[in-house]
């Protein structure tokens, strides 16, 4: 089976709002998707559900066959298999402030995993080099750009080795260089056979580097397709996508 | 000598701080006499048969120095008017000119005497021990006390013998706030042995049952009446006026009324009168001579010793139980939170004082905590409640989404709250943590009214001692200067360093 995400009819309100009105959407290994919609749309709420960090009330999650279900969300010992199965890279990087760059990246494959430090900190050198910021090993989250701390939430995430990785707004933080040299590195970890979603509303972006783009307006799938959607945009909501790149992106 | 319900030592020093220096100006400070009156000082907290309220007439007062003091007016052709103090301030009173006299079981000391002018001697009191009747056999005198404890009121001869024969007879010499709380803390087995004043010891018998009074007597004292420096003339007139008194029987008859007198009493009248300039020191035992307070810098640096562990062992304390509080109330249950949210507001609402009180002497019935003890696990306990409130703060401080993208690597609760929470909720909590053990350090002084003698408690032994605060203030503060100051620095060090990011 090539399928690593399937999402369907999944609803979930908060604070009395319904944000997700019963999306259905689908990530196959080494396919890399966009996630996209204007701000409040619910893209990251579908994220944070994916990886159980917030309930739904309906539907139905799969991560490779790993299922959750609609009702509380099921305690940390019982969701070992989905931690193994989906990272993800916050916005807000997330990195653990007190911790080194190298620090953040070894952490869990030594304390979950139980690898011996010595090969997790080899493995943890080669991410971070191969994402371009081994010189910032040493570093703490403070001194870092947003660009390096970007890449270095990367690689504390693909240290678990997850077949699937969400990402929730890659690009806010990063100029236009930076952006361009992130989606190669994105394509490159499609490449290797991974499924990722990622939630943008840059449609540069997506239009540049995924594979497939799927667009959430008012808590339902707008429209999908691959990403020259986008060049002839029909659906309404896509066409105010694409007229509100114009003004700074905001979360 | 009398009771007085802990007044702390800040308040103390408060008022002898105002005082220092003062007296030369008290001359120019006090209100124009009336001359139909005699102000007298006295703090009808002390009871019967020193100075009480009238059960009768609650209004009035009674007792024996109340009917001195009659006495004297008359002679003086004046109306008595009592003005209430509290024991511990007669001194001050007397020095800054509140009222005329100050006298309510007022003891013949050196200090005083260098301090204030002092009245003709009137009455001579044995200091005796009192012991629980079970061991009315055991004991003889001070001289069998060795590694027992021996209370008494602090800042007075009683406590002055203890010390100066401490290192003879090897006993513990423990001081307390007031008269009442040696005795029942001999009853209940806390104390071996009080040395008090005769009166205030066949007062405690009666009051407290199973105890009894040894006949032997350790020194003598006397009761005086104090006026301050510049009323040397007033003074002068009432000695003549307690000199007659003494002659025509008039002292004799108010002793025999409250119960007082006994043929040692005419021997020192007699006494008394034939050495009318009196000079003459009071306590046989002691002669604790004023100079140079450098002499007791040893003392003080012991008691900032036990300041210090004190301070050290109760924060530790405060550490340990505040992380348990601030987990419970962020990890537990409903009702564990409840409970500890309702044991933190309790104990921030309620003084320290209080709560020192309640496990000391509040428990006693049901657990006999030894005072260091009970000093230890009320500051603890106190200042638990406020770390909890700070790691509390600092574990909520600690950004959501790291804790999430701790959850989603596969990070257990307690690795989160271990390796990622943990360690930076320290961080943030390590500046006011520090403050707060300074702030301790000085609180630390509050445990005097449970017979624990530290640094300000020490001082201030000191400073009745000599008669002035102004060296032994300076030496007291200089030192918690010492323990305090680089403890701020850190944690203003503390605080520059993690507030500008890790």
């Amino acid at each position: 089976m090539t399928e690593l995400l399937r999402i369907d009819g999944l609803r979930l309100s908060r604070g009395g709002r319904e944000v997700l009105k019963g999306i259905a959407l689908q990530v196959e290994r080494g396919q890399f998707v966009a996630l996209m919609g204007l701000s409040g749309s619910g893209k990251s709420t579908a994220l944070r559900a994916t990886v159980a960090l917030d309930c739904f009330q309906a539907g139905r999650i799969e991560v490779d066959g790993f299922v959750l279900k609609p009702g509380p969300v099921p305690p940390e010992s019982r969701l070992a298999p989905l931690r193994r199965k989906a990272g993800i890279v916050f916005q807000a990087h997330a990195l653990f402030e007190h911790l080194t760059s190298l620090e953040n990246v070894v952490l869990a494959p030594v304390r979950v995993l139980g690898q011996p430090v010595g090969q997790a900190r080899d493995r943890a050198m080669g991410l971070l080099d191969s994402l371009g910021v081994a010189g910032r090993a040493g570093a703490r989250p403070g001194e870092l750009s947003g660009g390096e701390a970007q890449r270095v939430a990367i690689a504390r995430a693909l240290a678990m080795d997850p077949p699937l990785l969400l990402m929730d707004e890659p690009t806010a933080a990063l100029d236009p260089a930076r952006r361009g040299s992130l989606g190669e590195t994105l394509q490159g970890l499609s490449g290797e056979g991974r499924g990722l979603l990622v939630a943008t509303h840059d449609t540069d972006f997506a239009r540049d580097f995924a594979d497939r783009v799927v667009i959430l307006a008012d808590g339902v799938v707008a429209e999908e397709g691959s990403p020259s959607l986008l060049r002839h945009p029909s659906n309404p909501a896509t066409k105010a996508l694409l007229d509100h790149r114009a003004s700074p992106p905001s979360s | 000598m009398k009771v007085t319900l802990s007044r702390g030592p800040f308040f103390r020093f408060a008022l002898w701080a105002l005082l220092a220096g003062s007296s030369a100006r008290a001359a120019a400070a006090e209100p124009a006499p009336t001359p139909s009156f005699l102000r007298w000082g006295g703090d009808a907290e002390g009871g019967a048969p020193f100075v009480e309220a009238d059960p009768n007439d609650p209004a009035k007062v009674r007792g024996f120095d109340v009917e001195v003091a009659q006495a004297i007016a008359r002679g003086l052709g004046r109306e008595p008017r009592f003005v209430q103090v509290a024991f511990s301030s007669i001194d001050a009173s007397a020095a800054r000119g509140d009222f005329d006299i100050g006298m309510s079981g007022v003891e013949d000391t050196p200090a005083r005497r260098e301090m204030l002018s002092v009245t003709l001697p009137y009455f001579e009191f044995r200091e005796v021990l009192t012991v629980r009747a079970a061991d009315r056999e055991r004991y003889r005198g001070l001289e069998g006390l060795r590694g027992r404890r021996v209370g008494t009121l602090g800042a007075t001869i009683a406590y002055e013998v203890l010390l100066a024969n401490r290192g003879r007879f090897g006993y513990q010499p423990v001081s307390y706030d007031d008269d009442v709380h040696p005795y029942t803390d001999l009853a209940e087995g806390r104390l071996d042995a009080v040395l008090l004043d005769n009166i205030i010891a066949a007062r405690s018998v009666r009051r407290v049952p199973g105890l009894a009074i040894l006949p032997g007597i350790v020194a003598t004292g006397r009761y005086v009446g104090v006026l301050s420096k510049e009323n040397a003339a007033l003074r002068d007139r009432i000695d003549g006026i307690l000199a007659e008194a003494m002659r025509d029987g008039t002292l004799e008859r108010i002793y025999r009324k409250w119960g007082i007198w006994d043929d040692s009493q005419g021997i020192f009248f007699r006494k008394a009168l034939s050495a009318r300039a009196p000079g003459a020191a009071p306590a046989d035992a002691t002669r604790p001579s004023g100079g140079a307070a450098i002499r007791y810098l040893p003392s003080l640096l012991r008691a900032a010793g036990i300041t210090l562990l004190l301070s050290c062992v109760a924060m530790a304390l405060a550490v340990l139980l505040g992380i348990g509080i601030a987990g419970g109330r962020i990890y537990g249950g409903f009702l564990l939170r409840s409970a500890l949210t309702g044991y933190v507001e309790l104990v921030r609402g309620t003084p320290v004082l209080l709560q020192l009180f309640v496990l000391y002497y509040g428990l006693s019935a049901i657990v006999r905590l030894p005072a260091f003890v009970a000093a230890l696990l009320g500051l603890g306990l106190n200042y638990a409640a406020y770390e909890s409130e700070i790691y509390r703060g600092a574990l909520e401080a600690v950004p959501r989404v790291q804790l999430e993208a701790a959850r989603t690597l596969g990070l257990s609760e307690w690795l989160i709250l271990r390796l990622v929470r943990g360690p930076q909720a320290f961080r943030l909590a390590l500046a006011p943590m520090t403050n707060d053990f300074v702030a301790l350090l000085k609180d630390s002084s509050l445990v005097s009214v449970i017979t624990v003698v530290e640094l300000t408690k020490q001082t201030a032994i000191f400073a009745t001692n000599i008669g002035s605060w102004v060296v032994p203030g300076a030496l007291c503060a200089a030192i918690y200067l010492a323990m305090s100051l680089p403890l701020s620095r850190l944690a203003r060090r503390l605080e520059k360093r993690w507030s500008a990011g890790p």
